[in-house]
């Protein structure tokens, strides 16, 4: 946009690939490709849309998780093990208080909620001590406080028997089912069904209350303030803002986000999963909203739906339509090389304002 | 001097260079001979350092499009396509910023990249660069430049560990060590040096000129230029207007060269006879100081009187423009400052603001703008924030909703008002010609209906159209809203123009305030009178 | 560095990190059971095994490019190579030689690609070598699990997944199994330790590497690399390239990890040919900051201190987890852990440290003032 007056005659094709970034264009055009040969490889069309509409709805929220602090200049989020952890003792207490169905969703939110806020602020404490370096030590901080807590969720006094290991009668599973808690809570509430086709409604309610809640927070007089930071915080400062507190609010939304986040998915998913899950679950959400067109200092609500959209599409998609056409399952590889492409082309752009 | 009297070392001819049409250099003509030392003075921008540039090849000269003219270095004409070209040539240049790597000791940063190296095997097979260094000879090299300069310095000792002076010489060193240095430009060497340091270097440049090498001595300190120079040249305005021995000039007839001006002009200002003496203070500042680099504030007191406009002026990195971003708290700062009464914390922008200060940076990209953000939002924003202005409240108050519609609305009345030049107020500040830049940065100070406003460097980098309305702006804003202004400002015309006193920084501090109407020779003074 | 005052306290912050681990490893030791024996053969063997390693990490530390998350896309090329080379049946030291001058072009490769794209994000080279080894991961399991067999001839089916392409899970190194180590048979008796076995060729060619790089730095380009680390636009001008010189010590970083990849597995005695080199690069970055390096300074002396706490903590903690809780698997966890909490450390010493030379002036102009007045 900024090479306007620059930019000499260029063709539509070469605009598109500046503005919309090549790895960008790539994926998109993947995917319609995939969705075009679905068909015709013979798998089921409305049962690939159902997936990937479920996927959505699993994953926008902690897609929706990165946007403020993207907004208030500290980077992508890889940090995201962190809330995710709020989340999951959240969900441990819950379940171990004995809530049951929807109550212990409402619970393990409310539980998860002071965790998040208490994690978050030391974890934005920390950011503020080191800036021009937060991804790297988000990344680590992530890393860290994951292998922290499988230590945890050993030793903490946790009896429920639908969560402990069954012989020893402590230390916590792997895997915890959430039959009879909330699994599926969100997505059967409205559930509109026709044929194969399946939207789980009540989860994609959820994610839009909360990505309006975060589009309605952009618009207010400190959500503006955040906007700034991440734009120019030298012109912040000298505005008269606290620069630093803007990025702790930020940090701790993104830490609670990332909480209800992890809570949305695993009622979607069905069960608990502890120990070393939440280790690489910031990568996928960090390509996805880069996916949707945010750079490492920009990025909307847009962005999150359109990028969880497209790469959950390809999540989905590649398995089945790869399977029928040349029966390898590469989906693995290339969700790895895509997700981790977009991360490298995002951070190799020169982005001003940001180290 | 011998035969090569006839054809002298450096001869520059008709330079001219402009910036896009902005003409900064005309008809430039400068010998040099053999161990001559030339003395180059004139204020900030008066074209030296871009005359040293084009003398020195560097690259911004070729990318903004050349110049006009020949450089002949023994006759011979010249142009170099990049720095080490120019090295190559013999011409050596120390600049103000050190470039010298940090954890290297004297030795190694005398020969960067200019290492002797030993031959082994594996250099054949893998390229040069895998020679050893042959360390005595290193440090052999890096001896006789030292001993070439005439003051000692620690060979061994790591660049971080040595005082300023030190890294200094050891510049200079560096450019003793290449062997075909015929000519060394300096460009203000002394600024940072204590005065005994000062001393030792005049000393050396003495005893540099007299082995054969010319010297381009580049300093706002007069007396420096009197006691080593050969020659003293003055330029202003980008041309040279006196050149003279040094034994036939003297600091008054310099600094009277430097800052004249024709005396048509000086008289023009209006509003000569506002007079201030009976108003209240407004600000008052008491030994401040402010750590900006480059522009460190170390002991300034001042007082602002309600209603006047104040200019500050004063040569480049003596000062002027830490006292704003320090009293503002942009900068660490220490010292009292005390607005209407009451005590101003420093260091905390948040404050100043809430008082009712505004601040229009110098720094317009840097510190002025949300550049990839929308005029609106740079207008409104600190309005919104401070006052809460443009904000709509609902469920009491809670919820403080951005108000669009009245924040276009104020970004329209001044787009109209100052006449800035965009497609709508919705345009990134980026778009925007720097002249229309700084109209924004206005728009958000005045936005602010401050009772005091600093402005700093106004008018730099933007046309003479733009640097006009934006003076008006400024002056009307202070007649008709009866703010108090504070112009920071390197242009001394410029300030004799709009403000009704002038105080003058030099070295940290005041030297000087001044009625506007005073001359320009009594200001120049000084100027140049705390320099350091 | 002479004639400076020693700050004790900086000293102090400076080696913080070892002392931690020496005050860990002294409550483990004891609580784990283990004789000093069996620690100090394992203490010599994981030494063998890593050291080379680490020793890869030192020069793009000193480029200024902090710490190589990169050097795992040499451990691939590493593997690469021994893949093949056991295919062809080439066993012992000389299947060893050929892996390594395999590796070489495909870490050569690799290291030009990761230098370019660490050009292009310069100041946040660390995260971006992070996910740079992720990146290419996918590329390798693409060759290895597809296009092994299929494209890149592979007989023997001892390797081969049943489905006729693709490398398996694991590839055992039998062959080729610590024939380096005990090349030259060779084995101390100490008093208090008793008798441990030294693996002297691998230690014969880690002490020659060691040689190689205190050589490296006294070359010219190892001067330039670290003229480029301090401070790249004073390097620029006095006219080193320093995108080719940043880009040359990811390469020779990348193919030092190549051959310290092929060190590690000989010991090993086979490939986990999706799982080995993952953690890799995190362990040896982990044991050299343990060694007390930062991100910004690290000697050979490091990577041995390192080494020998780091790996001190790694045997004893799951054992001494289990006496203290009755669960071994807290001792694993807890390695893990402080593997990453030393990583988190380090990062973090090495940001504040910037930011605090710079208050240091401020305070020096009031002191100024004061004097003054």
């Amino acid at each position: 946009m900024n090479e306007k007056t620059v930019k000499k005659e260029k063709s539509w094709f070469g605009r598109l690939v500046e503005n919309f970034g090549l790895p960008r264009l790539i994926i998109t055009l993947f995917l319609v490709l995939l969705l075009i040969l679905a068909p015709i490889v013979g798998a089921d069309l409305p049962t690939q849309i159902t997936n990937i509409i479920a996927r959505f709805s699993w994953n926008g929220v902690l897609v929706l998780a990165m946007v403020p602090m993207v907004h208030s200049g500290c980077g992508l989020n890889f940090g995201l093990p962190l809330g995710i952890i709020s989340g999951l003792l959240g969900a441990t207490l819950s379940i171990e208080f004995g809530f049951t169905g929807a109550l212990s969703f409402v619970m393990a939110i409310l539980i998860a909620t002071p965790f998040a806020l208490v994690f978050g602020s030391g974890y934005g404490w920390l950011l503020n001590k080191i800036k021009g370096g937060e991804m790297m030590i988000a990344t680590y901080v992530g890393f860290s406080s994951v292998s922290l807590m499988c230590m945890m969720w050993l030793i903490l006094p946790y009896k429920s028997p639908n969560m402990v290991w069954g012989m020893a009668g402590k230390g916590l599973r792997t895997t915890i089912s959430l039959e009879g808690y909330y699994d599926k809570v969100l997505a059967n509430f409205l559930k509109i069904k026709i044929g194969n086709f399946e939207i789980p409604t009540g989860t994609i309610l959820f994610f839009a209350l909360l990505a309006l809640a975060m589009w309605a927070f952009l618009h207010t007089k400190t959500g503006t303030a955040m906007t700034a930071v991440g734009s120019n915080p030298t012109f912040a400062r000298a505005a008269g803002i606290n620069v630093d507190r803007i990025r702790l609010l930020s940090v701790v939304m993104s830490t609670w986000l990332a909480a209800v986040g992890i809570l949305v998915y695993e009622q979607g998913f069905g069960f608990v999963q502890l120990y070393m899950a939440p280790f690489y679950m910031a990568l996928p959400a960090v390509s996805a909203i880069l996916i949707g067109g945010a750079s490492v200092n920009k990025a909307s609500i847009v962005n999150v739906v359109v990028g969880t959209i497209l790469f959950q599409g390809i999540v989905t998609m590649t398995p089945t339509v790869m399977n029928n056409m040349i029966h390898m399952d590469m989906s693995e590889i290339i969700r790895i090389i895509a997700s981790n492409g977009m991360i490298l082309y995002a951070l190799t752009r020169k982005t001003e304002g940001s180290k | 001097m011998n035969n090569q009297q006839n054809t002298p070392l450096l001869e520059m001819r008709n330079i001219s260079k402009d910036f896009f049409g902005n003409q900064v250099l005309s008809d430039i003509n400068l010998t040099l001979n053999e161990g001559e030392v030339i003395g180059l003075v004139g204020e900030n921008g008066a074209g030296k350092s871009t005359l040293m540039r084009i003398l020195f090849g560097a690259n911004m000269i070729r990318e903004t499009g050349g110049y006009g003219g020949d450089v002949l270095l023994n006759g011979e004409k010249v142009n170099f396509s990049s720095p080490f070209d120019a090295i190559e040539a013999g011409i050596g240049m120390v600049h103000q910023e050190f470039s010298l790597i940090p954890g290297f000791t004297t030795t190694e940063n005398i020969l960067l990249n200019r290492e002797p190296v030993r031959k082994n095997l594996i250099a054949e097979i893998f390229g040069d660069r895998m020679n050893t260094l042959k360390r005595s000879e290193m440090d052999e090299r890096a001896a006789n430049a030292i001993e070439l300069m005439g003051v000692n310095v620690d060979r061994k000792m790591v660049i971080s560990d040595m005082p300023v002076g030190h890294k200094q010489f050891t510049e200079i060193a560096r450019e003793l060590s290449k062997e075909q240095l015929k000519l060394l430009i300096l460009d203000e060497p002394t600024a940072v040096l204590t005065e005994k340091e000062a001393e030792a270097l005049l000393a050396a440049i003495k005893g540099m000129a007299q082995r054969g090498i010319a010297i381009v001595f580049i300093t706002h300190r007069l007396q420096e230029i009197l006691s080593v120079c050969d020659r003293v040249i003055v330029m202003r305005d980008g041309y040279v207007v006196s050149e003279k021995n040094a034994s036939d000039t003297s600091v008054d007839e310099i600094t009277k060269a430097m800052v004249g001006r024709e005396v048509a002009k000086t008289d023009s200002a209006e509003g000569k006879n506002r007079s201030f003496d009976q108003a209240k203070t407004i600000l008052s500042i008491s030994h401040l100081w402010v750590d900006m680099p480059g522009e460190t504030v170390r002991d300034v007191s001042l007082d602002v009187k309600e209603g006047e406009i104040l200019g500050i002026g004063g040569l480049a990195g003596q000062g002027k423009l830490g006292i704003p971003n320090g009293v503002m708290g942009l900068y660490q700062a220490g010292g009292k400052v005390t607005f209407e009464g009451k005590d101003i914390p420093l260091n905390s922008p948040r404050r100043c603001l809430d008082s009712s200060f505004a601040f229009v940076s110098e720094d317009r990209r840097g510190v002025g703008l949300l550049l990839d953000e929308t005029l609106e939002w740079n207008i409104a924003f600190p309005a919104m924030q401070i006052q809460n202005k443009f904000l709509k409240n609902y469920l009491g108050g809670l919820v403080k909703w951005r108000d669009e519609a009245a924040i276009k609305e104020v970004t329209d009345r001044y787009i109209d008002e100052l006449a800035i030049k965009c497609t709508s107020s919705k345009q990134k500040a980026r778009e925007l010609s720097g002249g229309n830049q700084q109209k924004v940065c206005l728009a958000k100070a005045f936005a602010l209906n401050p009772r005091l406003l600093f402005v700093s460097e106004p008018t730099r980098g933007i046309d003479v159209g733009a640097k006009a309305l934006v003076l008006d702006a400024l002056k009307k804003f202070n007649r008709e809203n009866g703010v108090t202004v504070v112009i920071v400002s390197s242009e001394l015309e410029e300030l004799r123009q709009s403000c009704d006193r002038i105080a003058i920084v030099s070295g940290g501090k005041i030297a000087g305030i001044l009625p506007a109407a005073s001359s320009v020779e009594e200001l120049g003074a000084l100027m140049l009178s705390q320099v350091i | 560095m002479k004639k400076k005052k020693f700050d004790f306290r900086a000293a102090l912050r400076r080696s913080s990190v070892p002392l931690m681990f020496i005050i860990i490893c002294a409550i483990c030791i004891p609580l784990s059971g283990l004789s000093a024996n069996m620690l100090a053969n394992e203490i010599v063997t994981r030494m063998g095994r890593n050291a080379f390693l680490i020793l890869s990490l030192l020069i793009p530390i000193m480029a200024g490019m902090g710490l190589n998350f990169g050097m795992t896309l040499g451990a691939m090329a590493g593997q690469i190579g021994l893949i093949l080379a056991s295919d062809w049946q080439i066993v012992g030291v000389p299947g060893m030689v050929l892996a390594m001058i395999l590796s070489i072009p495909i870490s050569v490769l690799l290291g030009l690609f990761c230098g370019k794209i660490l050009n292009m994000a310069k100041g946040r080279e660390m995260i971006t070598s992070y996910i740079m080894s992720f990146f290419i991961n996918g590329v390798y399991q693409l060759v290895v699990l597809y296009m092994m067999g299929s494209v890149i001839p592979i007989k023997h089916t001892s390797i081969k997944l049943p489905r006729g392409y693709g490398i398996r899970n694991t590839v055992s190194l039998l062959n080729m199994r610590q024939k380096l180590d005990n090349l030259i048979p060779f084995s101390v008796k100490l008093p208090f330790f008793g008798e441990i076995r030294i693996p002297l060729m691998t230690f014969i060619i880690i002490a020659l590497m060691c040689l190689v790089i205190v050589w490296f730095r006294r070359t010219k380009l190892g001067q330039d690399m670290r003229a480029v680390g301090q401070d790249m636009e004073v390097a620029r001008d006095a006219g080193i390239n320093v995108e080719r010189t940043r880009i040359v010590a990811i390469v020779i970083s990348t193919v030092l990890a190549g051959f310290g990849m092929i060190i590690y597995l000989q010991n090993m005695g086979n490939i986990a040919t999706y799982s080995s080199h993952s953690q890799i690069g995190m362990f040896c970055i982990a044991a050299l900051l343990v060694g007390g390096a930062s991100v910004d300074k690290a000697s050979i002396g490091n990577v041995f201190l390192g080494v020998i706490l780091f790996h001190l903590m790694f045997i004893v903690a799951p054992r001494a987890g289990a006496a203290i809780t009755g669960d071994s698997m807290i001792g694993e966890y807890f390695r893990v852990f402080v593997s990453y909490a030393v990583i988190t450390v380090a990062l973090v010493m090495y940001e504040t440290n910037k930011r605090r030379a710079k208050s240091a002036e401020g305070k020096k102009l009031a002191e100024a003032q004061k004097g003054e007045g």
